[in-house]
């Protein structure tokens, strides 16, 4: 039987790679593909790249490979991962600097070619894909980074050329793990049913242990183990079986509950889920309890991919400002409300220029706002006020602070615990927009690098 | 009989869009949701939260529905000032409308 094991090593920039180094030790897995890239982790990275050119990729990936590249190397695993962000060349030489001072031979690949923000004059009008509007030269300006979701096809040609370890930048998740099962079984592009097969099994893997019992919506608290949550892992065989399972021993759950969960998980319309490489339709998925933690997958069918590249601009849109005060019984929302009144006062009385005001109570509406249940609200033990601000400069933001902190002898009694006040945080915009393939794949380009210790 | 014996809901965001997907354990329990949550009492239920829209795509197969409830985070997860900026506790505040009126018709 041919089969091929794809594990999933991350989910997210700042995901556990403990899970990940359990699969490597056990051998059990041919490929590992660590996802690091969410839809605003390029904003983080940005702000890494314009204070050092060096920067822009996720900083976890190093000590990653310190921990386990030995143990790759010996069981022969290969290794894919979009933690290239914005700086693919710079991640491959901190990774080529580790190599050598670990005295490991490496073949590296580096996908570039995603980043347009430089070429975007080429791109325009770069019309947002909901509204149509053409970009406007206020939101251009401000951009931090516009980046094209690539699919597969540069990390099979990275794959066929022999590389251990294939570094990209914004690849789209999914096809991470779709690369590697091109590559093994020499699947033709066009061959739709198989591309949207191995696009669900990416899916599947892209959010780590949510497909494992983590973030399960279901009978969460009969699921065991979670201190020491296995990683998903995909088996599939030429004849296209697909499996989805967990390192044995490890602790979490895979049965049809979290499979079917994550499946759905952020894909919008599931007759048509949208990726560089297939249009998906996962409606017809059956899931059968193979095992104990093991889910088939079948069912899946598959269309020409879509036309189009998708493309992210981010921009800088102002700041957000915040803090935080907490009140206790007797009347432990009227204070923070109180509170509150207060600091909209004297942001009134300063004329200071905010764009929008956010008042939560913690522990009474924070999360589900207008339609959270206020019960008792009288009676509550306590209340949290968490006040943000929307403002164009950051210095207005920083305000939130200075107001809120002298009320804790200045306003209502008891103010307590959280006192005080979360940094400034720059707000981000986003413009999704389609771009042309063509255009876009002519500045793709996969450089493999053979590094000797 | 607790909620998740019933049903069990996720959700996360997707631009300025977040998505909910609510699944049922058994086929009256789906067929009852199918009829319940429609598009316009969704809608409804979330529109004091600042929405524009909502599509429902049912998928009977997995015994689940789709909801996609559009400009739902101020203009996406980095540029709103929500608590929950990525929408992760709209699938709750949905099923408890669920179970309330699974409640009402069954009890």
């Amino acid at each position: 039987m041919d089969r091929v094991r794809v594990g999933g090593g991350t989910g997210f920039y700042g995901d556990t790679f403990m899970p990940a180094l359990d699969m490597m030790r056990a051998a059990a897995v041919d490929y590992l593909c660590f996802e690091d890239l969410a839809e605003l982790t390029l904003a983080i990275l940005q702000k890494d790249r314009a204070k050092n050119p060096l920067q822009g990729y996720t900083k976890d990936l190093i000590p990653m490979l310190e921990a386990g590249l030995d143990i790759a190397l010996k069981n022969h695993i290969r290794i894919i991962t979009n933690a290239g962000g914005l700086n693919p060349q710079a991640a491959t030489q901190a990774v080529a600097q580790l190599t050598r001072r670990l005295g490991l031979p490496l073949k590296i690949a580096t996908v570039t070619g995603d980043g347009i923000l430089e070429e975007l004059q080429q791109f325009l009008p770069f019309a947002h894909m909901e509204t149509g509007q053409p970009l406007s030269a206020q939101v251009h300006g401000r951009a931090l980074f516009a980046n094209v979701y690539l699919g597969a096809r540069p990390i099979v040609h990275a794959l066929q050329a022999g590389a251990d370890l294939v570094i990209t930048g914004r690849v789209a998740d999914p096809s991470l793990f779709l690369a590697p099962l091109v590559h093994h079984f020499g699947w033709d592009w066009e061959d739709w049913d198989r591309i949207a097969l191995g696009t669900v099994v990416g899916h599947l893997l892209e959010c780590s242990s949510q497909v494992t019992g983590g973030n399960h919506g279901g009978d969460w608290e009969t699921i065991e183990g979670l201190d020491a949550i296995g990683f998903p892992i995909a088996e599939v065989c030429r004849d296209d079986e697909v499996i989805i399972t967990k390192l044995s021993g490890s602790g979490g759950r895979v049965d049809v509950d979290t499979v079917r969960e994550q499946l759905l998980y952020e894909i919008h319309d599931p007759h048509a889920y949208l990726t560089p490489d297939v249009a998906v339709d996962v409606t017809g998925a059956r899931l059968e309890q193979v095992g104990r933690n093991r889910v088939r997958v079948s069912g899946i069918r598959g269309a020409q991919r879509p036309a189009q590249y998708k493309a992210l601009l981010g921009y800088a849109d102002g700041y957000m400002g915040q803090g935080m005060m907490g009140y206790s019984w007797p009347d432990a929302l009227k204070k923070a409300q109180a509170t509150d009144a207060i600091l909209r006062r004297q942001f009134a009385r300063l004329h200071l220029p905010i764009e929008e005001i956010r008042s939560d109570y913690l522990g009474y509406n924070s999360l589900h706002g207008p339609l959270a249940r206020t019960q008792a609200s009288d009676d509550l033990n306590e209340v949290y006020l968490r006040l943000a601000v929307r403002t164009q400069d950051k210095r207005t933001a920083e305000q939130v602070s200075r107001l809120m902190v002298p009320l804790a002898l200045g306003g209502p009694p008891t103010a307590s615990g959280l006192i005080g006040v979360d940094r400034v945080r720059a707000l981000t915009g986003i413009w999704p927009s389609l771009v042309d393939r063509h255009a876009v794949d002519a500045q793709v380009s996969v450089t493999v690098e053979e590094v000797l210790p | 009989m607790t909620i998740q014996a019933v049903f069990y809901a996720r959700s996360s965001d997707k631009g300025d869009d977040i998505d909910i997907s609510v699944f049922a354990h058994q086929g009256a329990a789906y067929q009852w949701l199918l009829n319940e949550l429609t598009v316009q009492r969704v809608e409804d239920f979330f529109t004091p939260m600042g929405i524009a829209g909502v599509d429902r795509y049912p998928v009977p197969g997995l015994l689940a529905i789709k909801f996609v409830i559009h400009h739902a985070l101020d203009g996406g997860g980095a540029h709103s000032l929500r608590a929950d900026n990525q929408g992760k506790t709209w699938s709750g505040a949905l099923l408890r409308y669920a179970l309330e009126r699974w409640d009402n018709s069954t009890g």
